[in-house]
């Protein structure tokens, strides 16, 4: 277990021998043709149909087009940043109500996690748009974005966070009560800091995942990044074009996050902290509710 | 209460699109993103590229703006197909990526020393793979697994943003006639959770099922 990198699987594998590199070698040749076939069977069908001319991806070689896009993107950063600096305290305080010891407070938080992890974002969105202003509520568009993202984006933070403590070895929170903390200090100044330390990668991936939910915006008309694409598509009539600059940009930044991410995930796994793994959770889960449906650290996604 | 009566049959209706859409989708992804996870533990570079190039792409990018990519830009490129197979395989190739990312955890729980000792007892590569690692590792993945497919159910909603009439956009659609949205929001709401309580059931049986007592 000590010396593994989650990336690389060559532990899986002697060390090849002249027959196994032969093997791979010819592996790696027919491989590499059928990609290249696919690759190029993709670029002919483009190309067949006029979409590499130079003359609909240069519109995308000057300032302005790239500055409306990126007013779309800060609207991204603004519904995600806002969406995490609400959930994230929120998540946190299910994530230890879900572990007091007062029945009532547990129920509460488990019957919150749960609903809210199993309802589609998008309906609580129509809920926002079609329904609430239907009793006279209507907010305006940033929060008919952000507030079904931080409903369902506590759950989930709570899950990440409880995974976390319940992953710290028990004698923390044993040793601070003995000397003398009451629980509530236990849990803030003792179990809160570690836990919250040692669920860092899972913490970053969900931030991802909450960059990705703000694409929802094209669907409540918020000056996110997709709308923008949508209406400068139906302003420059360059769909494919278009909307393969905002995928890119949605990759680039989100992939970085996620490097971060799984950099942080490998530097707790060498300093020999166990991060929580989605395993360990799912046996405690299971055994307090019924459902068995186990809390996600990695795999949560709207 | 008699608008459900009215419009039992719609409903109906968009909830076997919502259940189709998650059988087709859900099956196709277990498919795929094992056969990703395969590339990507294989002994040669460029399909482990390849794999990761895949994961990560399908991980980063919201799946809004590829069923908006497909189904609105591809057909520009002679690329068109019916509305709903299009998003089908828009979440099959989604969802892959996630079922490979709890695949590859599950191999992760597999400790080196098993392969070591099968190496060490003259089993060959495949057998090594086929009698050691697998086994383990599929009682790890049916948990996240189960997840993934929940939130594939959720995801099939997305469905409707781009015109697919499924559940929601058929509740969204009778919410507009009768105008009575907490319950109809409400009951779309439990119809949901229903479904994910038995995923979540069955993963939980699945996983008694393989489960080993050690």
């Amino acid at each position: 277990m000590s010396s593994r990198d989650s990336s690389n699987f060559s532990y899986l594998y002697d060390v090849p021998g002249p027959r196994g590199r032969r093997r791979i070698l010819i592996g790696s040749v027919i491989s590499a043709v059928v990609i290249a076939v696919i690759i190029g069977l993709g670029i002919w069908q483009f190309a067949d149909h006029g979409q590499l001319d130079a003359d609909r991806w240069s519109p995308f070689l000057s300032w302005p087009i790239w500055q409306y896009l990126l007013v779309g993107f800060g609207g991204t950063l603004e519904a995600a940043a806002l969406t995490v600096v609400l959930s994230a305290p929120l998540g946190a305080l299910l994530a230890v109500g879900r572990l007091s010891k007062l029945r009532v407070v547990r129920w509460i938080a488990t019957g919150y996690i749960e609903i809210a992890r199993t309802v589609p974002v998008l309906l609580l969105i129509y809920l926002m748009l079609f329904g609430l202003p239907h009793y006279g509520v209507n907010l305006p568009v940033l929060w008919k974005l952000v507030i079904p993202l931080t409903v369902a984006n506590a759950a989930v933070f709570a899950e990440i966070i409880r995974a976390g403590v319940l992953s710290l070895p028990r004698g923390q929170e044993e040793a601070a009560l003995g000397l003398g903390m009451l629980r509530r200090q236990a849990m803030v100044y003792v179990v809160l800091p570690q836990a919250l330390r040692s669920v860092t990668p899972s913490l970053v991936s969900q931030l991802v995942s909450v960059l990705k939910d703000t694409a929802l915006g094209y669907i409540v008309a918020f000056t996110e990044l997709l709308y923008r694409g949508q209406v400068l598509s139906a302003f420059n009539h360059l769909l494919i074009q278009t909307f393969l600059v905002v995928t890119l940009i949605y990759l680039v930044f989100n992939g970085s996050l996620s490097a971060v991410a799984s950099r942080l995930r490998s530097r707790t796994m060498r300093r020999g902290i166990r991060p929580p793994s989605i395993d360990d959770t799912s046996v405690t889960s299971s055994a307090i509710t019924t459902t068995s449906t186990a809390p996600s650290t990695e795999d949560s996604h709207a | 209460m008699n608008f459900v009566a009215e419009n039992l049959g719609d409903i109906l209706g968009a909830l076997g699109t919502t259940l189709v859409m998650f059988v087709i989708a859900g099956v196709g992804s277990i498919v795929l993103g094992v056969l990703v996870t395969v590339a990507r533990v294989s002994p040669i570079p460029l399909l482990r590229w390849v794999a990761f190039a895949y994961v990560q792409f399908f991980i980063n990018v919201p799946l809004l703006a590829l069923l908006v990519l497909a189904v609105f830009a591809l057909p520009d490129a002679g690329l068109i197909a019916p509305l709903e197979p299009t998003a089908i395989i828009v979440l099959t190739l989604y969802e892959a990526a996630y079922v490979a990312e709890a695949v590859r955890s599950g191999v992760n729980t597999v400790a080196v020393g098993q392969l070591e000792a099968s190496r060490a007892l003259g089993f060959t590569q495949g057998q090594s793979l086929r009698l050691v690692v697998v086994p383990q590792a599929v009682r790890a993945v049916v948990q996240p697994i189960g997840n993934v497919m929940i939130a594939l159910v959720m995801n099939t909603a997305l469905a409707a943003a781009v015109g697919v009439v499924e559940l929601t956009s058929e509740v969204n659609k009778i919410n507009l006639v009768e105008a009575q949205p907490i319950l109809i929001f409400a009951g779309a709401g439990i119809v949901y959770m229903i479904i994910a309580l038995a995923i979540g059931l069955a993963a939980g049986w699945v996983e008694r099922r393989v489960a080993i007592v050690r």
